[in-house]
């Protein structure tokens, strides 16, 4: 183990920490080595999570998908068709054009970021641990310096990665449905209007900031969301997994409270993007 | 929280997990949904058709049977009056028969009697003759006396 002496508050920042690669001068470097790294870091753990789930997602969906028939399903069919019909029923009932992307969209969204979250339910020692325990057998590495995050959507670039992706999906759409000029003139036209010409163009600043105001929080507001929720319950998690025995009954109480929040999380940010990209491809949005 | 290239990796990661479940996944699970749906409405529909097609052919078995019913009535009671007819005829024939029996008995038995008082007038003639022949003591001329023979064979 550490020669330093462990403290509740260095616990806490380990288990808080990211896995960090960047390119030195000297090649590959890791963690520590990357402190002053800035924008060219990545989060080794944040990245191997989300995408191995990604494909699991995609794996599970794939096989349902490649064994499905129009007879009498199976029960894994059933459980799979049941998540793609009641993603396909909301999509329906909210976004109310043509497209062949927002239910697939929707769907990613919302099952990738449940698995994300569902790793928020297993004992937050359990994986960092090993992760350290193999790290200091296997490559001699000091086990505080292996850091190990399981928890994909408790780092903010994902979540922002997330809501850029839509960020971009809903500009696209309001350009494609509206026109580039449609576009500005949402942008600058509204919510201040009026008929005369010269005090029209006055208003046009004041509708620009507010318009932009209104359309970057929107990327702002499912990036934070997620972000926040999952890492606050991550910290608990992590602080209750430090009080000794007293967490068992005080894991269980808040592991229950997070299976509704994990769950309402995906489904929140899944809904949230499909109503914004229903707005941006309506013509009378506000 | 600090932003860095990983957002970059999770933005690619993202664009091809979407682009791969709109491709592969998505389509062929809620195709088969669709067209269960589809096959699940058209399967109601003909069991609606069928059960209609049921009760119209279940009404029509019942106006055959009812029909039949009438007919077998009919055909019995006509078989019965053919029966009483035949019975009639068979009975008015009988007695005809058993008439013309009876009145053949009666003609044979007459001329049966007939024949037997013939025979008998023509014995009691013979034996009268004999009889004669045999108080007189001698012969009859036959020829002579056959006159009075026949007379007294008549009043027999």
């Amino acid at each position: 183990m550490a020669a330093e002496e462990v403290t509740l508050s260095s616990h806490i920042q380990h288990h808080l920490t990211n896995a960090k690669m960047c390119s030195t001068d000297t090649g590959l470097a890791f963690n520590k080595a990357c402190a002053d790294s800035g924008f060219w870091t990545w989060h080794i753990d944040t990245l191997a999570w989300s995408i191995g789930l990604g494909l699991v997602f995609l794996w599970i969906f794939r096989s349902a998908a490649s064994k499905s028939t129009t007879g009498v399903p199976g029960k894994f069919q059933c459980f799979i068709e049941m998540i793609v019909e009641s993603v396909g029923d909301n999509v329906r009932d909210t976004y109310h054009g043509n497209s062949k992307l927002i239910a697939p969209l929707a769907l990613t969204i919302f099952v990738w970021v449940f698995l994300m979250n569902l790793m928020d339910l297993i004992p937050v020692d359990f994986l960092p641990a090993f992760a350290g325990f193999v790290g200091e057998s296997a490559f001699g590495m000091d086990s505080h310096d292996v850091y190990m995050k399981i928890v994909p959507t408790t780092d903010i670039n994902l979540t922002a990665a997330l809501a850029i992706g839509v960020f971009i999906l809903m500009i696209g759409y309001s350009i494609k449905m509206k026109g580039i000029g449609g576009f500005i003139a949402e942008l600058t036209l509204h919510p201040f209007s009026s008929n005369n010409k010269m005090v029209q163009i006055l208003l046009i600043p004041f509708n620009l900031l507010l318009e932009t105001i209104a359309l970057v929080t929107k990327p702002f507001s499912l990036a934070l969301r997620l972000f926040g929720n999952l890492y606050a319950g991550e910290l608990i998690f992590i602080l209750i997994g430090a009080v000794g025995l007293m967490q068992l009954p005080l894991h269980f109480i808040w592991a229950c409270l997070h299976l509704l929040v994990i769950w309402l999380q995906a489904f929140v940010f899944m809904m949230l993007t499909v109503v914004y990209l229903s707005m941006a491809s309506s013509n009378n949005s506000h | 929280m600090n932003l860095n290239a990983t957002l970059i990796g999770e933005l690619i990661a993202f664009t091809v997990f979407v682009l791969f479940c709109m491709k592969y996944v998505w389509p062929p699970l809620n195709g088969a949904i669709e067209a269960r749906q589809k096959k699940i409405e058209d399967g109601l529909a003909a069991s609606d058709k069928a059960e209609q097609e049921l009760e119209r052919v279940r009404l029509e078995a019942a106006e055959q049977l009812t029909e039949a019913k009438s007919q077998a009535a009919d055909i019995i009671e006509q078989a019965k009056k053919r029966a009483a007819l035949i019975v009639d005829e068979e009975t008015t024939r009988g007695q005809q028969e058993r008439e013309k029996i009876i009145a053949q008995g009666h003609s044979e038995i007459d001329s049966e009697r007939s024949r037997v008082t013939e025979d008998l007038r023509k014995q009691v003639a013979t034996l009268a003759v004999v009889g004669a022949e045999k108080i007189l003591e001698r012969e009859i001329n036959q020829a002579a006396h056959s006159d009075i023979v026949e007379k007294l064979v008549a009043e027999l």
